[in-house]
């Protein structure tokens, strides 16, 4: 909402001396927030209102051009060339000066043109900064305004505007009138209120037949028929001034008053070409099949929820969002019916996002207008218009009046200090509740409180509260740290996140949160299945329209994007959730006045499908970098391993890698990750066609594990420590090369028993000397014993012990 | 060799005149001095000082003196071998020295050199502010709760007192799980959290709940169609709108100083009465002390409370929420929300492991 402080300031006995900031402020306390301070654009020189007082028309140029000689306020008569052909001798216009510099930098000096000296210049809207009108030259009227008047004052160039962002709660600060109301409690000023006026007793019967079939959406339909309109009547130009101010363009006089009274009282209205309504007006609900044509030429189809207004003919309006085609004011209307009404918000609110329709009106129905005005604002619009365009009122007042009495809400005067936590006395509440407009009877302690009829949205005693402590300042209210009981910290699946994340960074792994939508494109890429996907009826791409069942289509495209803008080597990780895919059940939606019970609440709960966390990484190029220390290492295949060993080990769990095969990862060197019995996810170097389907440089690797599937750390048990010296010892064995190395370790480590300390794999070996499809893994022991010096005779046996498992079960030779 | 009952004469054992010894020690101090190295010393050792040089054989006939001469010659040969022993090891001390400081300066190198053998890895921001936002509310004894992004129509809207009308609830604004009727959504806010809270838990309750949330605003400069935001929620007996901004005043002067302080402005939000914004004073913004708009708050509205079980007559509660994008953009100087959503590891890096 646009408010022009001058507009204002005509209804609120501002205090001297109170500026832009003061207005600021109040509007923020009032929680009206200011989105923008618009003034105009800076004129500075003599900027005067002058008089045309002759004209001659210049023949023989490409276009018809005007010498005029202005009455400026000196005896000797400005002549000025003008090319726009829109006004007449003893117009008042506006006049720059030789000496004026225009917005834009547009400085005016005489100079010679068209044969003739120009000696300034009319100015246009536009050419003033204050408009986009350049159709022609601004005319200020032909009286009223005496010739040499600095023109600045006229036009308002020195008027601020706020752009307030008004609530949805806050309908009536959609109007000139709730905005005062506002800055007067704010400021401790008089205002007047303009909607207090009483309208005039019409006489005779009502001045058409009306008929509201549903009530319950239009409990208020008001209606008058004017007649003798001036069709030529132009909109007198501080009316249209003060609309563009407020971001309303300027149409015909009919079509702008009724939209300056929306303004100022917040009710919007629609005029009528009283002269093509046939028949009575009846408002209804759409009937099938039915459509309308509205003013922005659309021809829309209704549903059975538009509510409409119509006369024989059909549909003639969208009620409350946008007047018909068929009824509109014309430039030779002489005639109108100007409707009032009220409607029920929230079907407004439906009409205007199924037609996609946010107009001016809609936007203060949507919200919710004062049922009381719609009389006031007929007639301040028929005053407007008979002063205008000499229009006036014919027969009597139509008003369907369904409106139901007020709800009282009963309040505790020391309810709003309980909620604020500072002491507000009963009079402060009883007064600030009276200031917003609200009637109030007190016994005792007891309020019985009934709202203004332009507040619907004070309808529980919170809404009341939070009127009487906007009364006394929110930032009155001190700062005072609760007792919180204490807490029991982060729990462990929030602990293992943050572990993994960090274990992951540590490692030289940089998070990339990635948007969760996929499309099958993406995961047919990648081999993943595409059936069952959580989609979206929305989607913000029709090429994503699903939710992500992996990290990997986002991690790929990080990495992607990234190689894109010149990155080589790449380590990239997310932590999110994914959307298992799987059927849909209908979640319900139960009543919201108690709680659903414990039968509904499941349902609810189990309708949401399972999302767990997941963690994935993606690498390529240099893993370790080059340096003075070396060439670097490529990342491969075990980088990816590692990475979830590193992921297992923040989180506390056993890793158990075994040779996997699954998309999208090469069917030769892919790793299924086993925790406890369950595969919990997969590591390894990509399949080469999806390198190549993504675009991405071979050998490119991933992981990705379900963080969701671990299971919780159990308690570390200390070990013992023995002080007893080792036993080392190193074997080498040969297996077939198919033969897993996880497997041999395994047996090694089963036979080895209580004396093995710790076993690791140093080399592998594979050549001629061993023949064909052998190698040879070689091991280094260490054995200790927790309570004495271990011989070399004890050590021996449980090697031995470990290389005849690993000989029984794969097959191992020891190598000579 | 003279026995021990041979009879004395002491020209028999020559190797322990004082001639000879004096002359010992001479060779062999010569000999040490001569070395110009460890290993050069190190060689000539054996033929003074070990055991078959000329002291240590000479020592060996001492036996064969009578008791009356044994005692003088004796201490002639013990001061030949200690003039040796410390002239030898004199000249071990020099070499040594010699040897260290020759080897040390050869040794040396550019500790200048880049040493960056492993990279280094970050985590995201978004992820690092929620943390910390975390532990500031953990520290004041709150617990994190959570709750899932696909989340039901009726928890993220509902159950807040938004009802089926509200222009929120709309195609334009929300995404929708399809079919039609399936009930879900992605969910607007964190606010949910809030509901599944209050239904899971009995008072009193004291929890915040980061996450991510999604609308269906296009990407740009300064909108994502999926942000993060955190939420706070405590039910108790007697909570006041006091307790509210001393809550978050503690937040700000944790998060941006303490010199941070809170500003209300009165707002609408269904599920709070009375509802505000909040700016935050942040005198660290790098176009100067200012104050930045950062999030919206409020007393639980006693209709969710019922909503969700919870007698409004016994409880109250206060609620806030805030943007964690809106956070970094001024906390940290991003101007352009296209970093903080795209992933470009040059972004991320720039934060670290931890804030």
């Amino acid at each position: 909402m646009k408010v022009p402080v001058s507009w204002l300031s005509q209804h609120v006995d501002l205090p001297a001396g109170t500026g832009v900031e003061d207005l600021d402020a109040a509007f923020v306390r009032q929680g009206l927030e200011v989105e923008d301070v618009l003034r105009a654009p800076e004129t500075t020189g003599p900027l005067v209102v002058g008089r045309v007082l002759e004209i001659e028309e210049l023949t023989g140029f490409k276009k018809p051009i005007r010498y005029c000689r202005v009455d400026v306020g000196n005896p000797e008569a400005q002549g000025i060339v003008c090319g726009a052909r829109n006004f007449a001798v003893g117009d008042l216009v506006v006049v720059a000066l030789p000496g004026v510099v225009l917005p834009g930098d547009f400085a005016i000096a005489a100079r010679e043109t068209y044969g003739r000296v120009s000696d300034g210049m009319i100015c246009s809207v536009r050419e003033l900064g204050i408009g986009d009108d350049h159709e022609g030259i601004l005319v200020l009227g032909t009286e009223g305004i005496e010739p040499g008047t600095p023109a600045a004052g006229v036009l308002g160039l020195d008027d601020v505007v706020f752009d307030l962002e008004v609530t949805t709660d806050r309908g009536y600060c959609m109007a000139i009138r709730g905005v005062a109301r506002e800055v007067a409690a704010a400021l401790g000023a008089p205002w007047q209120d303009p909607a207090a006026a009483t309208p005039p007793a019409w006489s005779g019967e009502p001045a058409w037949a009306v008929e509201v079939e549903d009530p319950a959406r239009c409990d208020r339909f008001s209606m008058i028929a004017m007649e003798g309109l001036d069709p030529a009547a132009p909109t007198p130009w501080w009316m249209r001034r003060r609309l563009t101010r407020c971001g309303v363009r300027s149409i015909s006089l009919a079509v702008d008053v009724t939209n300056y009274v929306m303004l100022e009282l917040g009710q919007p209205m629609h005029a009528f070409d009283r002269d093509a309504v046939r028949g009575p007006v009846v408002v209804r609900t759409a009937r099938p099949g039915e459509r309308v044509t509205t003013l922005d030429g659309a021809d829309r189809a209704l549903t059975d929820d538009d509510l409409l207004i119509t006369d024989d003919t059909g549909p003639i309006g969208l009620a409350g969002v946008m007047g018909g085609a068929t009824t509109e004011v014309s430039g030779s209307t002489t005639a109108l019916l100007l409707e009032a009404a009220h409607w029920e918000p929230t079907g407004i609110g439906r009409g205007v996002r199924r037609h996609k329709l946010p107009s001016e009106a809609a936007k203060r129905f949507e919200r919710g207008t004062d049922p009381d005005v719609t009389v006031v604002a007929l007639a301040r619009a028929a005053e407007l218009l008979a002063e205008f365009g000499g229009a006036r009122v014919v027969g009597g007042v139509v008003d369907v009046d369904a409106r139901a009495p007020r709800p009282q809400i009963a309040l505790a005067t020391d309810r709003p200090q309980a909620v604020a936590g500072i002491p507000i006395s009963p009079d402060t509440v009883v007064d600030a509740l009276r200031t917003v407009g609200c009637t109030v009877e007190a016994e005792g302690a007891a309020l019985t409180v009934t709202p203004p009829s332009w507040r619907p949205d004070l309808t529980d005693p919170a809404d009341l509260v939070e009127e009487v402590v906007r009364a006394v300042g929110y930032d009155e209210i001190p700062g005072v740290l609760p007792t919180v009981p204490p807490g029991r910290g982060l729990t462990p699946a929030q602990r293992r996140r943050r572990s993994v994340g960090r274990a992951l960074a540590d490692a030289g792994y940089t998070e990339a949160p990635a948007y969760p939508f996929v499309g099958p494109a993406a995961l047919t890429a990648l081999g993943l299945p595409t059936e069952g996907l959580l989609t979206l009826r929305n989607p913000l791409s029709e090429q994503e329209p699903a939710m992500r069942p992996s990290l990997l289509p986002g991690l790929l495209a990080t990495v992607a994007r990234n190689l894109g803008r010149g990155q080589r080597d790449l380590a990239v990780f997310e932590l999110g959730v994914v959307y298992t895919p799987g059927a849909v059940s209908a979640a319900p939606l139960p009543p919201v006045d108690r709680r659903p019970d414990d039968d509904v609440l499941a349902a609810l709960l189990g309708a949401v499908p399972a999302q767990p966390w997941h963690v994935g990484v993606a690498l390529t190029g240099l893993r370790e970098p080059r340096g003075q220390w070396g060439p670097g290492r490529v990342a491969d295949w075990a980088d990816a391993v590692e990475a979830a060993r590193t992921v297992a080990d923040a989180a506390g769990v056993e890793l158990v890698v075994r040779a996997g095969d699954r998309l999208p990862w090469h069917p030769g060197r892919c790793a299924e990750l086993v925790v406890g019995d369950v595969v919990v996810g997969y590591a390894g170097e990509l399949h080469p066609r999806v390198c190549a389907a993504l675009e991405l440089p071979a050998r490119t690797c991933a992981m990705e594990l379900d963080l969701d599937a671990l299971p919780e750390k159990a308690v570390a048990q200390a070990p013992a420590i023995s002080a007893f010296p080792p036993v080392r010892m190193d074997a080498a064995l040969v297996v077939d090369a198919g033969v897993p190395e996880a497997g041999v370790r395994a047996s090694l480590a089963g036979a080895a028993g209580q004396l093995l300390e710790d076993l690791q794999l140093f080399d592998v070996y594979t050549g001629a000397s061993l023949g064909e499809g052998r190698k040879s893994l070689a091991y280094a022991f260490t054995f200790r014993a927790a309570d004495r010096t271990l011989t070399g005779e004890q050590a021996r046996e449980a090697f031995d012990a470990a290389v005849a498992a690993a000989a029984a079960d794969h097959g191992a030779v020891l190598r000579a | 060799m003279s026995g021990a009952n041979d009879p004395f004469d002491p020209k028999q054992v020559a190797a322990l005149s004082p001639e000879a010894l004096d002359a010992a020690v001479a060779e062999g101090l010569a000999a040490f001095a001569a070395a110009a190295d460890l290993d050069a010393l190190a060689a000539v050792r054996p033929a003074h000082l070990g055991d078959r040089g000329p002291v240590l054989l000479a020592r060996r006939e001492l036996g064969a003196l009578p008791p009356a001469a044994r005692k003088d010659a004796g201490q002639r040969v013990n001061a030949a071998r200690v003039a040796l022993t410390e002239a030898y090891d004199a000249r071990l001390a020099v070499l040594s020295a010699e040897r260290d400081e020759r080897v040390l300066a050869e040794e040396r190198v550019d500790v200048t050199l880049p040493s960056g053998r492993t990279r280094r890895g970050a985590r995201h921001p978004l992820t690092t502010i929620q943390d910390r936002i975390a532990d500031i509310f953990v520290g004041m004894g709150y617990e994190v709760a959570e709750g899932p992004e696909l989340e039901s129509e009726w928890l993220n809207f509902d159950a807040l007192n938004t009802g089926p009308d509200h222009p929120a609830r709309s195609l334009a604004d929300t995404f929708f799980v399809a079919p039609e009727d399936s009930g879900l959504v992605l969910r607007t806010h964190t606010s949910p959290v809030q509901a599944r809270t209050m239904l899971e838990r009995t008072p009193p309750v004291y929890v915040v709940a980061p996450g991510r949330v999604f609308r269906t605003d296009e990407l740009d400069a300064t909108h994502t169609p999926v942000f993060h935001q955190v939420e706070g929620l405590a039910i108790d007996r007697g909570l006041t709108m006091a307790h509210l901004r001393g809550t978050l005043e503690a937040l700000a002067r944790a998060l941006f100083g303490p010199e941070s302080e809170i500003r209300w402005r009165p707002h609408f939000f269904p599920f709070t009465e009375p509802s505000a914004e909040f700016d935050v004073w942040f005198p660290e913004h790098r176009d100067g002390p200012q104050w930045v708009e950062w999030g919206g708050c409020g007393m639980v509205n006693p209709r969710v409370l019922t909503a969700c079980g919870i007698d409004p007559e016994v409880y109250g509660g206060f609620a806030f929420g805030m943007g964690i994008e809106r956070a970094l953009q001024f906390r940290h100087g991003v101007s352009d929300m296209h970093d903080i959503v795209e992933g470009d590891v040059r972004f991320t890096s720039a934060f670290g492991v931890e804030q």
